[in-house]
């Protein structure tokens, strides 16, 4: 049987409004992933840490705030530097289509916007581990 | 409304008999009319009829400049109160050049990092006139401080000044998570502005205890409700340990609830906080002054109902939302925009949410009698009920040891956890009906003009702070803040030194930082997922 799933939800940036990141975070657990809740206020290289140590195969990073065009670039940024480009990221929040676009080209694996099931948000995950656990490099 | 398995029951969950009648009020019921004690039919007698609610749109976005237009703006097109939205940078006490508030400048609202900033927030508004509610908590006094700083050089009369400092930091600690210091010295610096409030601006509201954020952040109407109340009287209980006299400071306690989407649920809401309120002062405080025991509350459409999908629906959501509010005796009113899934309001979608309340204000007929559906078997039915779910959280916060202790064990947080994600549930299995996301779909979007925040505003920003510490007195800046850093180890009220921080153009940043050296900051401990 396969290992679970290893989920890190961060919350970066300094917006306070963690509903949908705890909602997320249940989600995934329920779903049966093991999840890290990183709290709030987390940066960009706290992320990425939290990301290594914990070997997560997934970030879910929820931005409300419209600072998602200053946040993700540098958490993909960091992952390529420290060569763990097989985590994949994937936003939920306020994006506006045309950021969600941006950021999809930059190499996140999925935005989520308002109003996304969290059952398509599950299947986004499993799917991007898949990836993650195929990929070269991959500690098992 | 949530239906399952043919059982009805409010959003909340309290269920629904499949009819009320006379039968389901209490042998000795008896409704006394608006204006009279317990007023659960309204604080006045002739509600709007001798006053109308106050049309307060909450705004705030890019620079101060740029704000301050939207403002006069609005006010030409007869709003009556303005309401300051401030950018998450200055939520949580950081200038705009700060490393943290990379990207987030004036994204939220209206950056405001120096006395300079609020300057031009405030050109050519005469504060002494119009009144002005600010959104702000942690760093609630120091902001405050740079507006009393503002109105003195229009040369207003503090004493006349009208206006609501949300300041509300128990809320931050349960819901919306804008805290800097931990809960004790945080209450330290509400109780230093109610203080100082009651002595020098006796008719500006110093707090604004909010049900509004406990709501979004997912909690039932009865959470919203309860929690909010409780946090009340945790305000009450300091201001009384300072030695404050009951009915000088409670008849400026005001209140702020969202107005959601359960019609019947909200309006019941609204009824029962006023006689719960009512009952607490009398009963639990002694008031004696009327004005200390009458709920007066703001309130704000739900910005978690609005949807991404179908996003011209979110103007009826906002009606029907609204007139739950005015029913519900609300002295002010913000109804959201219909674009606010997707951004901060444009201006046309701003508009609209403004007409909507002048059309239910002039053209509905329903501000003419105070509390209308009062009387109503369901709506009586319903505020009983959520008054005795509120006394029940009472007693196990009271049991807790109040609201302080029962936040540190994460006790209102988790509870308002375990409610969103019961929502969210409902929704994914369809028991929870929203329109245009779970059900009724179309199959395009429906484009609509949205605003952006150009990273320019930034730019401004960073300018006018690199002025402001060139032109100031280095000397001034630094003695101010020493002698703030020394009163905070008192326990002095800290207002008179914050005043004087922020005239000497002391940055919002220093102040917070200065303040941080004694305080410390919160991390909250328990995330209860």
């Amino acid at each position: 049987m396969n290992a679970p799933i290893r989920v890190l939800v961060a919350k970066p940036g300094l917006d306070g409004h963690d509903r949908g990141a705890k909602v997320i975070a249940r989600a995934l657990r329920d779903a049966g992933m093991e999840v890290i809740y990183t709290g709030l206020r987390q940066t960009p290289e706290m992320i990425v840490n939290a990301a290594l140590e914990e070997d997560v195969q997934v970030i879910g990073l929820s931005i409300l705030s419209g600072a998602h065009n200053a946040i993700v670039p540098r958490v993909l940024a960091l992952l390529r530097e420290k060569e763990m480009t097989d985590v994949k990221v994937i936003v939920g929040g306020i994006i506006p289509d045309e950021d969600a676009r941006e950021l999809l080209a930059q190499g996140v694996a999925a935005v989520f916007q308002p109003g996304a099931s969290l059952d398509a948000i599950v299947a986004s995950v499993q799917q991007a581990a898949g990836q993650a656990r195929m990929a070269p490099g991959q500690k098992t | 409304m949530i239906r399952r398995n043919r059982e009805f029951a409010t959003s909340g969950g309290i269920p629904v008999a499949r009819f009320y009648g006379p039968e389901d009020l209490p042998p000795d019921f008896h409704l006394p009319p608006a204006g009279e004690f317990p007023y659960t039919r309204g604080i006045h007698r002739e509600m709007y009829r001798s006053r109308p609610w106050t049309i307060r749109q909450f705004s705030g976005f890019a620079t101060p400049e740029e704000t301050n237009r939207r403002y006069r703006y609005l006010l030409e097109q007869g709003q009556t109160g303005l309401s300051v939205a401030f950018d998450l940078p200055t939520l949580m006490g950081r200038d705009a050049d700060d490393p943290a508030a990379e990207g987030e400048v004036g994204k939220c609202g209206a950056a405001v990092s120096s006395l300079a900033d609020m300057e031009a927030l405030f050109e050519g508004i005469p504060l002494g006139s119009v009144s002005v509610s600010m959104t702000i908590n942690s760093p609630a006094a120091v902001i405050w401080a740079m507006y009393l700083a503002v109105a003195e050089k229009q040369g207003a009369n503090l004493a006349t000044l009208r206006g609501t400092l949300q300041n509300d930091i128990l809320k931050e600690y349960i819901a919306q998570k804008e805290y800097i210091f931990p809960p004790r010295p945080s209450m330290r610096l509400v109780t230093d502005v109610i203080q100082f409030a009651t002595r020098q601006t006796p008719l500006f509201n110093p707090i604004s205890i909010s049900g509004y954020h406990i709501r979004e952040a997912g909690s039932t109407a009865l959470e919203e409700l309860a929690f909010t109340l409780r946090d009340g009287i945790e305000y009450v209980d300091w201001a009384l340990e300072r030695g404050l006299g009951i009915d000088e400071f409670a008849p400026r306690l005001s209140f702020f609830f969202n107005a959601h989407n359960d019609f019947f649920e909200e309006i019941a809401k609204f009824r029962a906080a006023r006689r719960l309120w009512a009952t607490i002062m009398r009963n639990r405080f002694g008031a004696r002054d009327e004005r200390s025991l009458k709920l007066r509350f703001h309130a704000q459409t739900a910005g978690c109902s609005l949807t991404w999908q179908q996003p011209y629906n979110n103007v009826v959501r906002t009606a029907i939302q609204a007139l739950a509010a005015v029913l519900g005796g609300a002295q002010s009113l913000h109804t959201n925009s219909l674009d606010e899934a997707w951004a901060l309001p444009s201006e046309h979608a701003a508009t609209v949410a403004l007409r909507t309340q002048q059309v239910i204000l002039h053209e509905t007929g329903v501000a003419a009698e105070p509390d209308p559906v009062g009387g109503s078997w369901y709506l009586e039915h319903l505020s009983d009920e959520l008054e005795r779910g509120t006394h029940k959280y009472f007693e196990k916060i009271d049991e807790m040891g109040g609201m302080i202790s029962a936040i540190e064990r994460g006790y209102p947080q988790s509870e308002i956890a375990r409610s969103s994600y019961d929502y969210q549930r409902q929704v994914e299995s369809g028991d929870s009906v929203v329109v245009g996301v779970n059900r009724f779909h179309t199959r395009e979007q429906q484009p609509i003009d949205t605003l952006r925040i150009s990273e320019a505003a930034a730019e401004v920003q960073f300018a006018r702070l690199r002025r402001v510490r060139e032109e100031r007195s280095a000397e001034a800046v630094r003695g101010a803040l020493n002698r703030l850093r020394n009163a905070a180890e008192t326990r002095d009220n800290l207002m008179p030194f914050i005043l004087e921080a922020v005239k000497s153009y002391a940055t919002l940043g220093e102040v917070c930082e200065s303040l941080q050296q004694v305080f410390g900051v919160w991390q909250e401990r328990n995330l209860s997922l």
